[in-house]
């Protein structure tokens, strides 16, 4: 029995010297294993007097559970050792940036129409598209500018030699549309239009938003009210202060020029609204009577109202951009500021 | 229009500021570009009187003057050549306060000059920021007393309106009509202009014929004789000018440009005695030549108006008159002119000339066809008190008894109501067109109206509602935001929009661009040599001349762009329309491209960098036509001009070309000066533009099964021969496959290469038996040996 509980200390001693679990697994072979030395104690157990061997027996099986138990103590702590010594091992520097593919985004033009048309179509209107080459008959005479007039000098459109030419305003499209659907009728129609011009403040190529609405009941108010709601949604000012001047467009009448308060300063007067405290960014009016009937729509029983309006000069006025020309550079220093 | 605010008063004076008066104008319609004072805010420049002049001892181009102000005598060293004994000038004392254009304040203080005392300055016209072409020092009238203020020795105190009159608005081209215009917005009186008639003192006359009498329904004109036209202008009548912005000339064209400012009327006085027999207004001759007042010669068209005498054309009508019978120092006797040209006749006709003037602007835009005597009168009034003369009957010609007559125009209260969207009491109504000089007859269900004959843009129903809006304010309309029902917009769900691809393209970190649609001719030439550019009749410049019939030409710019501001990295694209000419007419197709270059990704501290490749790009476009399911896209081998040969695919759908992908060719790459390979990629965007909606299938419960096989094939074998095999093989239970690996060199025959593909086996109702995958697997390599010359590894 000496012998037993000199096996116990020992086995106790090499458990704790153990420091990984191997060395535990080698302990645990030696002294449970087949061969083990505990194992073989059970097997001299033939050798005892047969009065003994119930008492030796049970004692040698309580050892063995006893070191049972402590090889599985040993092996939890190895197990936590282990463990914190790989979490240690797999520590990273979370500050470091993480692996991916830095996005692009949409040029400010487009960001801005986007904005504007999901504004109009929550407002109830459509999208329309239109060509960008046009004939003369869709970009002038349709919208009551025959030729000669002198609303078409202030156009200054670039021409091809077959006398088709860049469309100057997106308004050939209302009247695409108006030839192609009946009335009732609501879109815009967002896109490229061109004048033969360029300065600091000018660009051969910018983008224009036409409006139009016919209906049997539309008036002077409704266009007000529909214009007032664009402008406060795109600005996102609550009380944002418009105002609209009788203007000429040949295509509309009565025609109006419409200016917000200034957004930059609130109209207390700033560069940007050059100390008016006011800021002219659309044209508009109710269709004229000739171009409704240009387009087969009778004009007793419609009426309707359009407006156009240049998305750079929106863009400017909601970025704080202070040069038109900047948009066509397509520097990636610049674009990449509205991503 | 530039209107004289003291002029303006003189016919109409309600009590507001000229900035008010402004702004009224401004809502009405006549809007306000800007009021100028005719003079700077200087101070202390007084009149002087030269009385003595020396030259600088030491200094060639200076000259020494003693100046009496009155009750003192300075000296003043200047550098005006011009200057003479007995000479008044405006003399800026010293302390005197001098504004610069920028901003700044000249300061006068006393100086010595090379040695000189000098105590104050000569002032020109620009010093003291007044506008006079006029070079040398500011004139001063005779009378003027010395030393006082030279702003009380001239007027001005006077601020100049810069009104932009739109095309519809001709009766407000005159003093008068903005007077008029004034008068309505401000409720004020307008001084009639007192024109008394200059009865004829002699018999002479000079016929006039028209022979076009649908362009010229009025024609009155008058001989005076005796003119002296070497008389001075006025002062008074320079500066009214000058305020207007028109340059002294000689007295007879000051007094005609004086009326046109004043009542609208264009005239023209012709050197009578070289006119040939009498007057005829026709259309002009082919062949027929005339020499303009400005010194130009110009081949007359043949629907140009011209007014001629016997020996051919001496005006080219409303337009400008010939230098032959203009009126000179020499001149003794003038015919003026006075005539009503339809605008439609002159309408276009000075562009097309190359010319624009005050009097083809007002005729283009209508010039009210009952001034025509009046001005005559006026003109003639002025020339006999300024110059003397002795006026001769006033021939005046009418072939349209209509002339005068205007319409009525049926005005309906409703409709006013419908339009605007505002109740306008009636009797507001009826104020504001008697205001406006409409005459009106109630009716039924409105008014008849008559408009005055000055206002061409009154002539249907709706012209008279802006009337009254803009009159009664558009401020007094509501803004109204009205239920509307909801449109049905035709949108189906297999509609792939725009957005998509933008999402896909942005989050694949391309950036958007939006570059022009006209670009060089040059650089179209070099990436479209077959097709015929789209050119542009009048480009801004060479560099945008032609139509772009490939999104690629700005794309390639926008990345050269960029490459030279120290961006190595560039991944762009672009939407837009493509103009391309085709037998059956130009098409304009939407397309959406862009350009990679440089590396992969950022520089980023875990990943080696790499630069991109022809399989990155492919694979960007992949991702875009994997939005488009269920539409097949075959990459077909083809040389495309713009691309590298090796590395150039055609995207075909259906049998229809709808893009290309690939790297830029070489040579490009260098005559673009780019210096690093870019890869592009364009897509027909209709093509693009329809899905199939999702639809549900069967999804399998048994096991998938992968078997890889190793081919080596010759090197010219596509994996699109392979996947074509595969495909024809028709082996249903082949659910999918994809090649893993591709190898070529050490281990593999020279001119061939190895490909490892993974076959995907799988059946819906149950689990494959090996037997079957190994049979279905051998019947494919055979095909494969057969078809693509494969060999299995």
């Amino acid at each position: 029995m000496q012998e037993l509980e000199q096996l116990i200390a020992d086995v106790q001693l090499k458990i704790a010297d153990t420091t990984s679990l191997s060395d535990l697994d080698q302990v645990r072979v030696e002294y449970l294993g087949k061969k083990g030395l505990l194992t073989a104690q059970l097997k001299q157990l033939g050798k005892l007097p047969a009065e003994d061997r119930r008492e030796a027996g049970q004692s040698i099986n309580k050892a063995k559970q006893q070191v049972n138990a402590e090889i599985e103590l040993r092996k939890q702590v190895l197990d936590a050792e282990a463990l914190n010594i790989r979490l240690e091992q797999e520590r990273v520097d979370v500050t470091l940036p993480g692996r991916r593919l830095a996005a692009g985004g949409l040029h400010p033009v487009t960001r801005a129409i986007k904005r504007i048309e999901l504004i109009f179509v929550q407002l109830g209107f459509d999208v329309a598209e239109g060509p960008e080459i046009e004939d003369d008959f869709h970009n002038f005479t349709a919208l009551n500018i025959p030729e000669h007039h002198p609303a078409r000098a202030m156009h200054d459109t670039f021409y091809f030699d077959d006398g088709s030419l860049l469309r100057t305003h997106t308004s050939p499209v209302q009247v695409r549309v108006m030839e192609e659907k009946e009335a009732p009728l609501r879109i815009i129609a967002p896109g490229r239009v061109y004048r033969c011009d360029s300065d600091i403040t000018h660009t051969p190529m910018f983008h224009q938003v036409e409006g139009l609405m016919v209906d049997e009941d539309v008036s002077f108010a409704d266009l007000k009210g529909i214009l007032e709601a664009f402008f406060k949604a795109f600005f996102e000012v609550d009380d944002l202060p418009t105002r609209f001047r009788n203007s000429f467009f040949p295509f509309t009448e009565p025609s109006a020029e419409t200016d917000i308060q200034c957004v930059q300063c609130q109209g207390k007067g700033c560069k940007v609204c050059s100390h008016t405290g006011w800021l002219e960014v659309m044209g508009c009016g109710m269709v004229h009577p000739n171009v409704l009937e240009m387009a087969n729509i009778d004009s007793e029983k419609y009426t309707g109202f359009a407006f156009g309006f240049g998305v750079e000069r929106l863009a400017m006025l909601r970025y704080g951009i202070d040069d038109l020309r900047i948009f066509f550079d397509n520097d990636l220093k610049f674009l990449r500021q509205f991503n | 229009m530039k209107v004289s605010e003291q002029w303006l008063r003189e016919l109409v004076n309600p009590k507001l500021d000229i900035e008010d008066i402004a702004e009224k104008l401004t809502f009405a319609g006549v809007e306000l570009d800007g009021i100028e004072p005719v003079a700077s805010d200087f101070s202390k420049v007084v009149v002087g009187q030269i009385t003595e002049i020396e030259q600088h001892p030491d200094a060639d181009r200076l000259k020494v003057c003693q100046v009496s102000l009155g009750d003192e005598s300075i000296q003043i060293v200047t550098n005006v050549a011009s200057v003479a004994v007995g000479q008044k000038v405006p003399v800026a004392t010293v302390g005197a306060r001098l504004p610069e254009p920028d901003g700044t304040i000249f300061k006068i203080k006393k100086s010595k000059l090379r040695g000189v005392l000098s105590q104050g300055m000569f002032c020109g016209a620009e010093t003291l920021g007044i506008d006079d072409e006029t070079d040398g020092l500011l004139a001063i009238p005779d009378n003027a007393e010395l030393g006082v203020d030279l702003r009380d020795a001239i007027d001005l105190s006077d601020k100049v309106l810069d009104l932009d009159i739109t095309p519809n608005r001709a009766d407000c081209l005159s003093i008068i009509g903005v007077a008029r215009e004034v008068g309505v917005l401000t409720d004020t009186d307008v001084a009639q202009l007192d024109v008394p008639k200059v009865s004829a003192v002699c018999s002479d006359t000079f016929p006039v014929d028209i022979e076009a009498p649908d362009a010229c329904k009025r024609y009155a004109g008058r001989i005076i004789n005796k003119v002296d036209t070497k008389t001075a202008t006025p002062d008074w009548m320079k500066t009214k000018l000058q305020r207007a912005g028109i340059r002294s000339l000689g007295v007879v064209v000051d007094i005609t440009n004086y009326v046109l400012l004043e009542l609208g009327q264009p005239m023209h006085a012709f050197d009578l005695d070289k006119l040939q027999t009498g007057i005829t207004v026709r259309m002009a001759n082919s062949g027929e030549r005339l020499e303009l007042l400005d010194g130009n010669t110009v081949d007359l068209k043949s629907d140009s108006l011209v007014i001629a005498d016997a020996n051919g054309a001496v005006a080219l009508a409303g337009i400008m008159g010939g230098l032959a019978t203009s009126v000179t120092d020499d001149t003794q006797s003038i015919f003026l002119e006075s005539a009503y040209f339809e605008p439609v006749a002159i309408a276009g006709k000075a562009r097309s000339y190359g010319l624009h003037t005050d009097s083809s602007h007002r005729f283009e835009r209508g010039v009210s066809p009952d001034l025509q005597v009046r001005a005559i009168q006026r003109a003639s009034q002025l020339i006999v008190d300024i110059c003397g003369g002795e006026s001769a009957e006033i021939v005046d010609v009418i072939n349209d008894d209509q002339l005068l007559v205007r319409s009525p125009i049926h005005l309906r209260e409703k409709r006013v109501e419908r339009v605007l969207g505002i109740t306008i009491p009636s009797s507001k109504i009826e104020m504001i067109l008697q205001r406006l000089g409409c005459e009106i007859t109630a009716t039924n269900e409105g008014w008849s109206v008559i408009p005055p004959v000055f206002r061409f843009d009154m002539s249907i129903e709706v012209d008279l509602i802006e009337e009254l809006a803009r009159i009664n304010g558009y401020d007094q309309i509501p803004a109204k935001l009205r239920d509307m029902k909801p449109l049905v917009v035709q949108s189906s769900e297999a509609d792939v929009k725009l957005d998509v691809f933008h999402k896909v393209l942005t989050s694949l970190g391309y950036q958007e661009v939006v570059s022009y649609s006209f670009v060089d001719e040059k650089i179209e030439q070099l990436l479209s040599p077959e097709l015929e550019a789209t050119k542009l009749a009048n480009p801004i410049s060479a560099e945008l001349s032609v139509m772009r019939t490939t999104l690629w030409s700005g794309l390639l710019k926008t990345v050269s762009y960029n490459l030279k501001r120290q961006q190595s990295r560039v991944r762009v694209f672009e939407t837009g329309l493509t103009f391309i000419k085709t037998a059956e007419g130009l098409l304009q197709r939407k397309k959406i491209s862009g350009a990679i270059t440089g590396t992969k990704n950022d520089a980023q501290w875990s990943q080696q960098a790499r630069q991109v490749d022809f399989f990155d790009i492919k694979g960007d476009v992949e991702a875009l036509l994997a939005e488009v399911v269920g539409r097949q896209f075959e990459f077909e081998i083809e040389a495309h001009t713009a691309l590298h040969p090796g590395q150039s695919a055609k995207i075909v759908y259906d049998n229809e070309t709808v893009g290309w992908v690939g790297a830029l060719h070489p040579n490009l790459e260098k005559e673009l000066n780019l210096g690093q390979v870019i890869y592009l990629f364009e897509l027909d965007i209709e093509a693009l533009s329809q899905r199939q909606i999702p639809a549900y299938e069967k999804v399998s419960a048994y096991p998938a099964v992968q078997r890889d096989l190793a081919l080596l094939v010759e090197e010219n074998i596509s994996y699109a021969d392979i996947g074509r095999v595969i495909k024809k093989s028709e082996i249903v239970q082949l659910v999918d496959y994809y090649l893993f690996d591709m190898y070529a060199g050490e281990g593999i025959p020279e001119g061939k290469k190895s490909l490892a593909l993974s076959l995907i086996f799988q059946d819906v109702s149950r689990t494959l038996e090996e037997k079957e995958i190994t049979t279905s697997t051998n019947t494919l390599v055979t095909l494969l040996e057969q078809q693509a010359g494969a060999v299995l590894r």
